[in-house]
């Protein structure tokens, strides 16, 4: 009969090899979400691109037409948009971004701008909430898979609210993904919208302007295109936290499946101990009690 | 331009994917003020798309695109349709 120590160690091992078996199986799933993750990334690129050689084309065809997403404005109310992930288990993915935009908030309220604060990800939610922070919308459900229709969600409500005056300019706190083990929270203006510049940095006034026909008129066609340039902007963004989120769950369960083999290595040899010692007792005590016997 | 060509390069493109590319002789495309025809050598224009029918004539290739609206760019015999959702059909 097993002792109770080896029965207690048996049940140990079976648990912690359980537990092995889920944190390999979300190591798993997090590696094929990065791969989808940073290819819907390369696949948005091209329109990303287009976008901007279009926005370029026509701010410098249409000389200097206004748009109210253009126009910088006194900072009364600033909008902070923060990109977590719903799940934990991930790392430092959430708290690193999450401090970073705590941040910036306590310096600006320092200076006397006020806070409008949205969330994506439970995890942000919780976390500002928890901390008294007021949540002015929450996005949630989003991060594991980003889509274009989330980017378009959430690009409405800050549009919306920069156009009513809500807040005077919105930055948006996410994660860039370098590789599997780099990931850099970050920080980027959403709006007002800034021109996008040329490559080497400087607004491109040299290159020949292109005429075009418009249909219609150019400052129609721009108030168009730059709510479709925030959304892809943030569709972007939310494809790189995406990455970032499975790189860093990836690698925090890397870690708890090889701690779940190394327990399981050392309660092994423990159970491996205690049947021996208990093999042990039960030949000593026959040839105890053989001895007994031949001696009497 | 030495000689003029009778076709020109199109791009279809969502945010999401490039959801057509190549030669085509014929595109017509409903803007925000009504329908236009495009050619090669079309001259520069940029159009608002309306919510439509994109259609592509490739060879002998019909290419029909549903758009949910977005842009049109013409520029140096490329024509690029920046398009916010769409459905293609081709035939």
């Amino acid at each position: 009969m097993a002792s109770a120590e080896l029965r207690a160690i048996r049940r140990r091992i079976r648990s912690v090899e359980s537990t092995k078996k889920i944190t390999r199986a979300m190591e798993l799933i997090a590696a094929s979400r990065i791969v989808k993750a940073r290819q819907r990334v390369r696949a948005a690129r091209p329109y990303a691109e287009k976008m901007i050689e279009v926005i370029r084309n026509v701010a410098r065809a249409s000389g200097d037409v206004g748009d109210p997403l253009l126009e910088r404005r006194e900072l009364g109310t600033m909008g902070v948009l923060v990109v977590t992930s719903d799940r934990g288990l991930a790392g430092a993915y959430n708290s690193a971004v999450l401090r970073m935009a705590e941040r910036q908030m306590v310096e600006l309220g320092d200076q006397g701008v006020a806070i409008r604060l949205y969330a994506v990800g439970k995890k942000a939610q919780t976390y500002f909430s928890f901390r008294g922070y007021e949540m002015a919308e929450s996005f949630l459900a989003v991060t594991d898979q980003p889509t274009y229709a989330d980017a378009r969600r959430i690009a409405q409500v800050l549009t919306d609210d920069y156009r009513s005056g809500t807040v005077d300019a919105v930055d948006i706190f996410y994660t860039v993904y370098r590789s599997a083990l780099s990931y850099i929270p970050s920080r980027a203006e959403l709006l007002p919208v800034s021109p996008p510049v040329d490559d080497d940095g400087q607004p491109d006034a040299s290159g020949p302007a292109v005429s075009y026909e418009y249909e219609p008129d150019p400052a129609a066609i721009l108030g168009r295109l730059l709510p479709l340039y925030v959304e892809s902007a943030i569709y972007e963004q939310l494809l790189e936290s995406s990455a970032s989120e499975h790189a860093s769950r990836q690698r925090a369960m890397k870690a708890a499946t090889d701690n779940a083999e190394e327990l399981i290595r050392v309660l092994t040899r423990t159970a491996n101990q205690a049947r021996q010692a208990e093999i042990t007792t039960e030949i000593a005590e026959i040839v105890g009690g053989a001895q007994a016997m031949s001696a009497s | 331009m030495v000689v003029a060509s009778t076709s020109m390069r199109v791009d279809v493109v969502s945010p999401e994917a490039v959801l057509w590319s190549g030669e085509a002789e014929f595109v017509v495309a409903r803007t925000v003020d009504g329908e236009i025809g495009i050619l090669a050598n079309h001259e520069p224009l940029m159009a608002a798309l309306a919510t439509g029918t994109v259609n592509i004539q490739a060879g002998e290739d019909r290419i029909r695109a549903t758009v949910g609206g977005g842009f049109l760019q013409i520029l140096n015999n490329a024509v690029t349709l920046l398009v916010d959702e769409a459905t293609l059909e081709e035939d």
